[in-house]
Formats: C-alpha cells, structure tokens, sequence
C-alpha cells in the first residue's frame, strides 16, 4: 500500500522525485520490481518459454508416432512427455500469460495507477520459476518425473508412481499459490481501485471476465492443492484416501480432481472471451453486440462450471440418474457460449472489418473454438462418450479449445497491445506470415485427430495399429509446422521490441478503452491521477 | 483516501484469503461427504461394512434373483482366492450361506483385505450381510488355507428392474501395513 501512497506524492512534485518515474536499471529492476507492467512483461515471457518448452515435449510425442511402432523414446519416457508436456502447458502457459496480461491492462483499463497489492504481485510471479524447476528436474531423475498423465489419477499417482511423485506434488503446491495470490490481487485490484466513474457495467470485458476467472481460482486451486496433498500422504505415508485396501476408493480421486478440474479449463477460456470481445469491435469499427449479455453469460459459464465435473468420468459406472443430470448440465453450457459467439458474429455484422493480425487471430479463434465446443457437445452425449472416452477424439477436442481457444486468443492480444506495451508497430508482414502458417498447421495437426479418435486410437499410447499410420504421418507433420511456425512470433517480438514504426497512443482506430488515452509505450507509472471516464 | 483504501483491501483481501482456505478444508470435506452419499443414494456399489442383522421377512417365493460371486487378488497377493459357487439363484428374504476358498501360496503369513463391490451399484443397498468374512483382515499362515464363509439375505424392496446381482471382491495384501491382532476369528479354521 505505501507504492501506491508514494506513487502519489510523486505525482505531485515530480521535479524532485524523478527517479519514481523511470525504470531502474540491471537485472535487480526485475528481481524486486513491483511495477504491473515489469511484471506483466515477466509473467509473458515466462510463459512463451514455458510454451516453447511444452511445445518441444510435443515435439518429441508427435515424433514417436510418426510411425507405429517404437522408435524414438522409451514407452516410460513417453509417458513422462505426454504429463509433463499438459502440466506445463496448462500451468506454465495458458495460466501465467493471462496473469501476465491481467497484470499489463487491468490497471490500465480501470484507470488504476497499479496493482493493489505489488509486492505480494512480486512474489507470485517470482515463485513459479522454482516451481518449474522442480517439475522439469523431476525430468532428470533416477525413475523419471511424472508419468502418470496430467490429470495424475490415483492409483498411478499413488501405488504405481515414480519416486519424484513428491517433487511433482510441491511443484503443483507451489503453482498452485502462485495462482490464489495473483487471483486475489486480481480481484482487489478491480474492487477497490477503479477510478472514479467507472461503475461495473462500464468495465472492459476483459476485466469482467478476468474478475470472474480470478473468483474461480480462489475456489478451485485450493481443491488441487487438496488432492495433490492426499496423493502425497497416500504414497508416503499410508493414507488410504484413495486406496480401496484401506477403505479409500480411487473413483473419488477422479470426482475431486475434476470438480477442480472443471472449473479449471474455464479458467483457461474466460479471459479469451474478454480478450476477443476487445478485438472484434476494434477492427469491425463497432460497438461490441449486446455488452451485458456477455457479463451475464461468463457469469453463468462460471457458476455451470461447478456442476459438471463428472461428465469427465462417465464410464467409470455412474448411476444413470447422475449420468443424466451431468449430460444435461454440461449442454447447458452451450446456451450461455452460443450467446458469446452469436455476439461476437453480430459484433462484424455490418462493421467496416479490417483484417490485421489480431483481427485474423480473432476471427479463427471464433471458428476454431466453436469446433472445439461442438466436438464437446458430442462427447457430453453419455452413451457415445463410452465410444469416445480416452480416445483422439478427447485429444482434438481439448486442443482446439485451448490452442486454438486460448493459446489463439492470447497471440490476438499479443498483437493487439504490443504496440501500447512496445512504442512500436511490430512487423505487419510477419505477423500475417505467422498467422497463416498457425492457422494451416494447426489444423493438419489437430482436425485429423477426430478421425483417429472415432476409429478407436486411445491417447497416452506411444504405439498404435498400422492402419492408424497414414493419418498420425499427416498429424505429425502438422505438428512440426505448428511449432516452427511459432519461432516466426518470437522472431517478431524481438524485432518489435528493439524497434520499428513509432506506434501512435491509438494505433487501431476503432479501439475503445483507457489503455488507448495512454501515450505508446506506457509509461512506467500510469495514472498516477485517476482519469476522468466520461 | 489512501488510507481508507487500505483499509478496504485489508478487509477484502481477508475475505479472499478465509475462502481458498475454506476450499482447501473443502476438498478433504469432499471424502466424508462423498462416502455419506454413496451411501444414502445407495451408489456406486459399496455394501454396508458391519454385519447386519437378519430380521425374519416375509421371502418372496414368487421372484428369482440371480446372485454371482467374482473373486479378484491384487496382484501383489500371493493366495489363491475364489468363490465356492459362482452362481446361485435366490429368493428375496431367504438366508443364504455360501463359502468363498482361500489358499496362501507363499512361504510367508500373509494379511489380507477383501472389499466388497456390487454391480449394478443401486442394489447394493438391498445386499445385506449379516456375516461376512470382509469384514475383517484374514490372516493365513504359510501355505494354510480357509473357508471364507458369507451369509447374505436380499432385501425384498429390491427394485424389480434389477434381476441380477454380481458381488464382486478384490483381496488386498495388506501385510505390510500392519497386522491388528485380535482378529484372529473364526473365518481362518
């Protein structure tokens, strides 16, 4: 609280104060720093490593099946590929970069002069690299890191699991604080520092849907700091919580882990949501379609979220009543998401569209997730999961939400802000060259995956029949471009910070919102004085 | 201003911090109220783990049930372990007894647990045991074997969609986790 007392006093005599004004130099600005945008920055390329990292376990899965048959790793390494490879996309990329965007805009589009709390903001960026660490050393030991899949089902985790299990359990733990303490800066931020005026319903979508995000961490990442507790006294120290000799029951590890897990992939997708519903009207040259439907409908996404999980274990011998209750419930889903998308096509609907980058990203992620949540639909249908369940079929649906979901949305707003975070215009050619080769790629690698599933290969299996071979070629090849394609983004990011096209205050016209008041790059303390917000 | 900003994060910030601890108490909530459920809704297959007791009820003799007995080892369990009959055709209210053999193949005394499971998992609330050697740990000495003896009644509530009952048991080795004496009983003669 003192930051945000000093920051003031300097607004006031700042012929004096001029240090508060800059950045400090060498590699202590970054190790103490307290500023939401160093921060932001560190959170962002923190997990564009993390992503580059998964990625390369990606890599090395999609070159073992590139025929059948083992070639290349150990089935053992394999699997420690396929878990660590989904525990490092989902808690080392897709999560900390929309913290990491949170922690850019959220001060800046409320009219904020920072976070509400930036030194507890320091300590959770700071603690996930030891928590990677961990997690990939884990890697290296004798009996190998995690290799139960990363949703770690008990008994794999527990009677069957390697010696690291332990690493992998402080890892999540630490993971795991990192996400309630950004989620609680998140959610003080937005309550108590808006500036005066800007009332609820006059948030950026992308606060309200980050608001409602952070709501579900603070209620979930408690329930997956529980289970991976419960896995630790079960393995070393003879608990039975899930271990049926003792009286436990290793179905209930499946009933908490997604009552985590459920709300947890929203938590992957809600602050998309906020993300295109800025993008699609900048670039339609609109007002976005029907703003408080959208509030109500992320709402409605999160409190639904609760009360799905068990569509995840349908074939582990429900009662029909409750298999009913969760298909039902999980179709429901789709009203509330169909009314985004409706409103995200109204939203273009007669809008003068302009395609740069981030409205090309945009305009994919609206189709392409919308694959993804009809590819979800048909696995909430109980007695087709039976077919469906643990097969490619899972596979393509989950990458589509969350790579061309997620992952998609968080490039559209990399390069939709880049030139507020930079000072300059990034490569416009480039930018269209990276999107392109994403886009093909993406689909050769994941649209593919459908068939597989619905002829019958089963996921997490380094090997598989010989007429499965023509299609896993096709896959992989897919996958390779995918991931050369993103070393084009990286490329562009270097050149974009180190120069270019000076980038106006408001380099899209049709952008609304406070960020676009600020001059490009922002300066290091921002709304010292609360804006007026008409 | 500043200070009643602080003030106000303070309180917030204590709200949101009581709640992720009340989801971490939630999650290992989750266990009791998970086995309560089952058992109230009368899902997901688990039988009573005490004896009940065998109140003389009116027996159907107009309905059949169909009763099959599966035995399960884990696999680091050195018995031989397997149901006398595999399958029996019961009335409802009738006391039925019927043995299950056990035979320990090692050079070792072994401990073990046996756990029930009824499929299909809504009728394991008309399953009643009034004895049942999984209610108790079985020792059994080097090469010895027993007779594990289970007398059960079907409920006559039991709903008439349900002709079949399978009652399934794996048999845990749970030496190693520590013998508790005194249930040296009548299952291992």
């Amino acid at each position: 609280m003192s930051t945000i007392t000093q920051d003031s006093t300097a607004a006031h005599d700042d012929h004096h104060d001029d240090h508060h004004h800059g950045a400090p130099k060498g590699i202590m600005r970054w190790i103490l720093t307290t500023n939401h945008k160093d921060i932001g920055t560190l959170y962002l390329w923190f997990s564009f490593i993390m992503f580059l990292t998964g990625g390369a376990m990606a890599m090395v899965i999609r070159a073992e099946l590139f025929q059948p048959g083992l070639q290349l790793v150990e089935p053992n390494f394999f699997n420690q590929m396929t878990t660590v490879h989904g525990l490092v996309m989902v808690f080392g990329a897709v999560m900390p970069a929309f913290t990491g965007l949170a922690n850019w805009l959220i001060p800046m589009m409320i009219g904020a002069p920072d976070m509400a709390l930036p030194r507890m903001n320091n300590w959770s960026f700071w603690i996930l690299p030891f928590a990677f660490a961990i997690l990939l050393s884990s890697l290296f030991m004798e009996g190998g890191g995690p290799n139960f899949g990363w949703t770690f089902y008990a008994p794999l985790s527990t009677t069957y699991s390697p010696d690291s299990t332990a690493l992998f359990v402080f890892s999540v733990h630490i993971m795991g604080m990192s996400s309630i303490m950004g989620a609680i800066n998140v959610v003080v931020t937005i309550v108590n520092m808006r500036a005066p005026g800007m009332t609820w319903m006059k948030l950026p979508l992308f606060v309200w849907t980050w608001l409602i995000t952070a709501f579900l961490l603070i209620a979930v990442m408690p329930v997956l700091a529980g289970t991976v507790t419960m896995v630790l006294t079960d393995k070393y120290f003879g608990t039975s919580f899930f271990d049926a000799a003792g009286g436990g029951d290793p179905v209930m590890f499946q009933h908490i882990f997604w009552f985590f897990g459920h709300p947890e992939v929203y938590i992957m997708i809600l602050p998309s949501f906020g993300i295109i519903s800025a993008i699609v009207p900048a670039f339609s040259r609109k007002r976005l379609f029907g703003y408080s439907s959208m509030v109500y409908a992320t709402a409605s996404i999160a409190i639904l979220s609760f009360l799905v999980w068990a569509h995840h274990m349908f074939t582990t011998g429900m009662p029909v009543f409750a298999e009913l209750f969760f298909m039902y419930c999980t179709m429901l889903i789709a009203v509330p998401t169909g009314v985004k998308v409706f409103n995200w096509v109204a939203t273009m609907w007669r809008g003068s569209i302009s395609f740069e980058t981030p409205m090309l990203f945009a305009v994919a992620f609206i189709i392409l997730f919308t694959i993804g949540g009809f590819s979800g639909l048909m696995l909430a249908i109980t007695p087709v999961d039976f077919q469906y369940h643990d097969t490619y079929f899972v596979v393509a649906h989950f990458h589509y939400v969350l790579v061309t979901g997620a992952i998609f949305s968080i490039m559209a707003g990399a390069y939709y802000w880049l030139p507020k975070w930079t000072g300059n215009m990034y490569d416009e050619k480039l930018g269209r060259l990276h999107f392109w080769c994403s886009v093909i790629s993406v689909n050769v690698l994941f649209f593919p995956m459908h068939f597989l599933g619905l002829a019958g290969m089963p996921r997490r299996i380094p090997d598989y029949a010989v007429q499965f071979a023509n299609v896993n070629q096709i896959v992989s090849i897919g996958g390779f471009a995918f991931g050369l394609s993103q070393l084009i983004f990286l490329a562009l990011v270097i050149k974009c910070i180190r120069g270019g096209e000076k980038a106006p205050a408001k380099p899209w016209d049709g952008a609304e919102g406070l960020e676009w008041t600020l001059p490009s790059p922002a300066p290091y303390h921002s709304f010292s004085t609360p804006p007026e917000i008409k | 201003m500043a200070k009643n900003l602080a003030n106000a994060n303070r309180k917030l910030i204590g709200w949101l911090i009581a709640a992720a601890i009340g989801m971490f108490g939630f999650g290992f909530a989750l266990v009791p109220l998970y086995d309560v459920l089952c058992e109230q809704l009368g899902i997901n297959g688990k039988t009573q783990s005490t004896a009940s007791s065998y109140e003389p009820v009116t027996i159907d003799r107009n309905r059949t049930i169909t009763v099959e007995f599966m035995a399960q080892i884990q696999s680091d369990m050195p018995w031989e372990f397997k149901p006398e009959v595999t399958r029996m055709r019961v009335h409802p209210g009738e006391l039925v007894r019927t043995n299950f053999k056990a035979k320990n193949l090692s050079i070792n005394d072994v401990v073990g647990q046996a756990i029930p499971s009824v499929s299909p998992g809504q009728g394991a609330a008309y399953f009643n045991k009034t004895e049942c050697f999984c209610f108790n740990q079985q020792r059994l000495s080097a090469k010895a074997s027993a007779e594990l003896p289970l007398i059960f009644y079907v409920d006559p509530d039991l709903p008439d969609s349900i002709t079949t009952l399978t009652l399934s048991y794996t048999l845990y080795n749970i030496t190693d986790r520590g013998y508790v004496g005194a249930v040296e009983q009548g299952a291992a003669k």
